[in-house]
């Protein structure tokens, strides 16, 4: 078999599940006052469409902020403004200003998944395509198998395609950038992250190890000769994307002003709801949010978030090979999630695109954490009655992805990269790890499943209500700090086997 | 990828299995509530009530032993939603209900998976190792596991074809593998499941009263009269009247055979279904309106005389012919007999073994296919799925099966028309047309091409139809006026090409010598 006609049955397969995810129902279906995400968009939408630009970010009598009021990046206005545009040739009462508000109807909803698919198909399926076809190695089924786990991976369709957002827009955008950096193209690269970031602020997630590894570049390449030059052309590129992106909002200061306090809402707490970060677990031993006033929060968040992105940064700044800035990229983004201010659950994604990147050089460790952030966010899938599509993605990711990486098969201590450990305790020596690691993916996974199946099926007892979702971030709170640790160490040991060396020159 | 055949055909089995539950919110038919009030009728009423229940306008008209398959089903039922099980609560589909008639469709689905394994191991493997993905019995698997057809009408538009195509293959399974009584009591099990596969009962009892109850052959190949063994015929005739005591002697008991039978057999329905299969009757149709148009074009015919609303095909069940003589059952009938006649005269007078039967089992199923009264076009499934059997040894079979299966498989696209599902037709047809193409035609690339250039050209037009159809004509003015044409047009255009298969199984079977296929 050719592997063109692999390659397009994945992406068929991938599309078929997509599709039958977005079936389900979406976030705040039927629930009004506020509705859910879906409504944001749509929203959006009503807001983009009918109001001049100036106005999108401002409190006026025609856009109440305090009703899912913009708070994206000026990329995610345009595109709302595009399908705006799309949904008025349609049906013009879907964005009809004020009488459109909580509007819900079956064609309506066949719109808004098609626009997601649509931007799927444009930027984040061919990302994944173009990167498993020339930046993994091994045979071409090889390349087709991490492809297909990478394309169905459940975290991803059932937030864009079940809960309702747009993820697929900056995660792809990032992906062509790591593409771009991966095959050399560093200037590409860099316009293609800042329009990720122009899409969504989260993306910041994945900001230093891009500029580290594009710093480190330059500097070995030498400040003084090409290495200014690249470091000049990247700058140039990345200040003109962001002024192209930001151009309507600088005629006035005040507007570019707005367009950020909007982005960067620093005024809410340090988290809300049940997220599997430190915080939230810490939350449940010492109540963090009655001890520390609003501001020293955000300072202690900073400095822990700083603290636990520095080591890994640093790594990849004195060697900036492609290996260290796909580590650095899930240590960041884990980083962020981990230790930083107002972190939402569904941003474990952020360091779940990366995780996929790994998914052929560290199979077992990547599919495990990348369940692991699929499980994370279980209650939010439950609140949206998403139960039947997540077992059925998760299973499938975990069968397919076991089965066709092999991820068990090999989990020597080479493959496994535990070789560090060896070194930082000397008493491990004696033991079996990859016979430990094995073990603890059967429990962890055991342990997924029981809380996916009393979590759906039991009813919290009166006193507890919460007990559910505390039990499952805290759980996915362990794993997600196990992930950041290991990968970290694999970060600081030695490449070891020659492939990831060849690939990073 | 590890390499025992164990692993792969039991991630092909789970993975589909897994696509199946993406269905389960999709579009579903009518027949969701058919096989939901079967439910109720079979757990509430007594037996002798089942076959005279109308509260519903789909009383149960499928063989008995069927109706015990839903009884066996509605025990589980009850523990997902009760209210589903009450013959009054027509129309009932609480989302509990839904899950539970998609998942007992997906869970029954296991008898077809095993059949599936079992047709894997009674393919001729070439010697010497290949890579998994071009060998036979992989390619088999996943032409009868992925197979679009049953997926579409399965899972999407709901029926229990899967469970039912478990029998017929796994009966085909066993003759391959030379054990008989198996193979007719299976057969036998699913005539009394669901009585359509009467169409192929001629290559059964052709096949084995030929090869099974006659022991040994003449020198040149022709019927030994002396060796016909009795006690075989005796072993066959008791497991069939066995089979079907059990399923219809109740009925028979409490006299009610008459009436079962009017249910089982209705001729008050027309001559096509309202979306005409691809068979020779939507040929005819079409021609008769033809020469309708033409003569009123030449006034050779006054418009006034012909028959009303000839041109509205589509919704009319009882359909005049204004030109062509009209057809009634009998005609279909005698038609679909001659038709199959040759084919059963053949393995009889020179009989090649299981796979000559097979190849006569698929001449029946496309018989009666192409002639028979009121066909659907979901039929055309029993002819594709044991085709791939034959499609994945030569490479004859291989370029007829891809153009049964392409044609005959587009010919299902008009049974899902909502626009939620278009992405889901379009993304599975096209996942399982470029697997058969490429897979079929790497098994097969040492002996040349597989279609004629002729060929790739009608399969490519039918890209042009499915894009006139699905995108331009929804557009167009004349969706108001002809809202039929699209039907039409596709089921004229697949009748072609399913007419053409079946005359070209026809010329493999009468023509070739010796039914052995060439392996590398």
């Amino acid at each position: 078999m050719q592997t063109w006609s692999l390659v397009s049955i994945c992406v068929l397969l991938s599309i078929i599940a997509r599709w039958g995810v977005s079936l389900n129902s979406y976030s705040g279906a039927g629930k009004p006052l506020m509705f859910g995400d879906y409504e944001a968009q749509r929203h959006w939408q009503e807001v983009t469409y009918n109001l001049p630009i100036q106005e999108w970010y401002f409190n006026t009598t025609n856009n109440d902020l305090n009703y899912w009021g913009l708070d994206y990046p000026p990329l995610t206005a345009y595109h709302s403004w595009i399908c705006a545009y799309l949904a008025k040739t349609i049906n013009p009462e879907w964005v009809e200003l004020h009488k459109s508000r909580g509007y819900e109807s079956t064609q309506h909803k066949l719109f808004m998944r098609t626009t997601v698919l649509v931007a799927d198909l444009l930027i984040y399926i061919p990302a994944v395509v173009l990167y498993c076809l020339y930046l993994t190695d091994g045979s071409s089924k090889k390349k087709v198998s991490v492809m297909f786990c990478f394309l169905l991976y459940p975290g991803l369709i059932l937030i864009d395609y079940g809960h309702f957002q747009y993820n697929g827009v900056s995660l792809g955008f990032a992906l062509w950038g790591i593409l771009a950096l991966g095959l050399g193209w560093d200037v590409l690269g860099s316009m293609a992250f800042s329009l990720a970031l122009n899409y969504k602020q989260m993306e910041l997630y994945h900001a230093l190890p891009f500029f580290c590894y594009l710093l480190g570049k330059c500097i070995k390449t030498g400040l003084m000769g090409r290495g200014l030059f690249l470091l000049v052309r990247v700058g140039v590129t990345v200040l003109a994307t962001f002024a192209l992106c930001w151009l309507p909002f600088l005629a006035e200061p005040s507007q570019a002003m707005q367009v950020v306090r909007r982005i960067f809402p620093v005024a809410r707490g340090l988290f809300e709801d049940k997220v599997a970060n430190t915080w939230c677990s810490l939350n449940t031993l010492i109540k963090i949010r009655s001890i520390l006033s609003g501001d020293s929060q955000l300072y202690l968040s900073l400095a822990c978030t700083l603290l636990a992105v520095l080591p890994s940064c640093i790594r990849l700044l004195t060697k900036p090979t492609f290996w260290h800035f796909k580590l650095a990229l899930v240590n960041s983004s884990l980083a962020f999630f981990l230790f930083s201010f107002q972190v939402h659950e569904k941003s474990i994604l952020l360091a779940a695109l990366p995780a996929c990147l790994l998914l052929n050089d560290l199979p077992l460790m990547a599919l495990w954490f990348l369940q692991a952030s699929t499980f994370s966010m279980l209650p939010l899938f439950l609140k949206d009655g998403l139960l039947v599509p997540y077992i059925v993605t998760s299973l499938g990711f975990l069968f397919f992805s076991i089965y066709l990486l092999s991820a068990l098969d090999h989990c020597s201590e080479d493959k496994l990269r535990l070789g560090a450990y060896n070194k930082l305790f000397y008493w491990v020596l004696k033991m079996d790890l990859a016979f430990i690691v094995r073990w603890k993916f059967y429990i962890s996974i055991a342990a997924m499943v029981g809380l996916s199946i009393a979590a759906a099926v039991l009813i919290a007892p009166p006193h507890l209500p919460d007990l559910f979702p505390v039990l499952i971030s805290t759980t996915a709170f362990l794993h997600f700090l196990g992930t950041f640790i290991h990968f970290n160490v694999v970060q600081f040991s030695e490449p070891p086997s020659r492939k990831s060396q060849k690939k990073s020159n | 990828m590890a390499a025992d055949s164990c692993s792969w055909f039991s991630a092909l089995a789970v993975g589909v299995s897994l696509l199946k539950c993406f269905f389960i919110s999709a579009y579903r038919s009518t027949d969701f509530e058919v096989h939901r009030n079967w439910l109720a009728i079979t757990h509430s009423l007594p037996v002798s009530r089942w076959y005279y229940e109308n509260t519903s306008e789909w009383t149960l008209d499928y063989p008995p032993l069927f109706a015990w398959f839903e009884f066996g089903l509605s025990q589980v039922a009850r523990s997902f939603d009760a209210n589903m099980l009450q013959v009054e609560n027509l129309n009932y589909a609480s989302p509990a209900t839904v899950l539970f008639q998609r998942l007992s469709v997906i869970v029954t689905d296991v008898v077809f998976i095993y059949a599936a394994r079992e047709c894997c191991r009674c393919v001729r493997e070439p010697k010497g190792s290949r890579d998994i993905l071009s060998q036979p019995s992989f390619v088999l698997a996943v032409l009868l596991l992925w197979n679009f057809g049953l997926l579409l009408v399965d899972h999407i538009h709901f029926q229990y074809n899967g469970f039912l195509f478990g029998f017929l293959l796994l009966s085909v399974a066993k003759h391959l593998q030379s054990q008989h009584l198996q193979g007719a009591l299976l057969f036998a099990f699913l005539l009394n499941l669901k009585h359509i596969y009467l169409y192929v009962a001629p290559a059964y009892g052709v096949y084995l009263l030929r090869s099974y109850c006659f022991t040994q052959d003449n020198k040149d190949g022709s019927i030994r009269w002396s060796s016909f063994s009795l006690l075989r015929l005796l072993a066959l005739g008791a497991i069939v009247t066995s089979v079907c005591a059990l399923s219809f002697g109740p009925f028979i008991a409490m006299g009610q055979l008459p009436q079962v039978l009017s249910r089982l057999f209705p001729f008050k329905r027309g001559l096509c279904h309202a979306y005409w299969a691809p068979n020779i009757w939507a040929l005819y149709n079409v021609l008769d309106k033809t020469l309708a148009v033409l003569g009123v074009r030449l006034k050779l015919l006054e418009e006034a005389e012909l028959p009303l609303a000839s041109m509205t095909g589509g919704l009319v069940q009882e359909f005049e012919h204004s030109v062509l003589p009209s057809v009634t059952p009998a005609v279909t009938l005698v038609c679909t007999l001659l038709s199959i006649l040759p084919a059963a005269a053949s393995i009889w007078l020179r009989p090649r073994g299981a796979r000559g039967f097979l190849r006569c089992l698929l001449l029946c199923a496309l018989g009666s296919f192409m002639f028979g009264w009121h066909v659907h076009e979901k039929a055309i499934l029993i002819a594709i799925l044991p085709l791939s059997i034959l499609a994945v040894e030569n490479r004859e079979d291989a370029g007829i099966f891809l153009i049964l299966t392409t044609t005959g498989h587009y010919s299902l696209f008009p049974l899902l028309f909502t626009p939620a599902e278009l992405p889901f037709k379009v993304a599975l047809m096209l996942m399982f047309s470029i697997f058969s193409f490429t897979a079929l035609r790497k098994l097969h690339s040492a002996q040349g091409f597989l279609l004629h250039p002729l060929e790739v050209i009608y399969l490519l037009g039918l890209v042009a139809v499915a894009i006139a159809c699905e995108v331009v004509f929804p557009l167009s003015p004349w969706q108001q006026r002809l809202p039929f044409l699209p039907l039409l047009v596709t089921s004229v255009y697949c009748a072609m090409g399913v007419c053409y298969a079946f005359l070209r199984l026809y010329a493999s079977l009468l023509l070739q010598r010796e039914d052995k296929p060439k392996l590398l």
